[in-house]
């Protein structure tokens, strides 16, 4: 390949990110969050049912166990990562207007840590502080 | 030269031109379902939250959760998590290379709803069967 054929710097080749820069970051996580959802999901089904109709100390005694707790910590966290991810390329596929994309994929951010957030804070209070 | 009226032709063929498919169904609700599990984790938040405030507040919680309205949309609920999850399950097929043909194609989007359907009878089977 001649140089003076292509269009690419030669740092660009030799970085290799093509143009949208991150690579497959998005697409991977997307895929690596998908599996542990599947594992997490099914788990996190299963504490639900467990709970269901049962009174607060019940449902207390099972949240704030070490065991249930990590996993509905994982559950939270990777489905946050895994819904923003999904999201945001709902929002570039229908949101055209520049300002507007920006402005949804930022709030798509921010909703995703919150949730997350009050998930582990949830689990948190219920594991340490009863 | 005779003028030639400019038929009516649509200029970007989306969803409306293309005859149903299982496949194009499947695809549309994998995004729907993951839209709607999107903002179904504000539930699942002010539930844990609920629980991590006190016995009154989850209380209230359950109260809401076991209502008519709160049981359809958990059902609901439910049956978009299971139906995302079974519809992932296709798509790490497709990632790995496999399933590619019409016919798998097809049969993977059909079976995704009688799996996915299946799935959410039995674990409601399950919940009340357990209570």
């Amino acid at each position: 390949m001649s140089s003076n054929s292509s269009m690419r710097t030669p740092l660009g080749r030799v970085r290799g990110l093509g143009s949208a820069k991150s690579g497959t970051g998005h697409f991977w996580l997307q895929r690596v969050t998908a599996v542990a959802n599947v594992f997490l999901t099914i788990i996190f089904l299963g504490v639900v049912i467990s709970l269901f109709g049962k009174p607060y100390a019940a449902a207390v005694a099972t949240l704030s166990h070490p065991l249930v707790a990590i996993l509905m910590l994982l559950f939270t966290l990777s489905g946050a990562v895994h819904m923003r991810l999904g999201m945001q390329v709902v929002i570039e596929d229908y949101v055209h207007h520049e300002g507007l994309k920006i402005f949804a994929v930022m709030a798509n951010t921010f909703f995703a840590i919150a949730i997350g957030a009050a998930c582990v804070f949830a689990i948190l209070k219920l594991s340490f502080g009863g | 030269m005779a003028e030639t009226k400019p038929i009516a032709r649509p200029l970007s063929p989306h969803l409306q031109i293309y005859r149903w498919s299982w496949t194009m169904a499947m695809s549309i609700a994998h995004r729907v379902t993951g839209s709607a599990l999107y903002a179904g984790t504000v539930l699942i938040a002010a539930w844990l939250v609920a629980a991590a405030s006190g016995a009154g507040a989850y209380e209230t919680a359950q109260a809401i959760a076991g209502s008519f309205l709160g049981r359809l949309v958990l059902f609901g609920y439910s049956f978009a998590l299971l139906h995302h999850m079974v519809g992932g399950l296709r798509h790490f097929v497709w990632d790995m290379g496999y399933g590619y043909d019409p016919e798998t194609r097809m049969n993977m989007a059909k079976y995704s709803v009688f799996v996915s359907a299946g799935l959410t009878i039995l674990l409601w089977i399950v919940a009340y069967a357990m209570r």
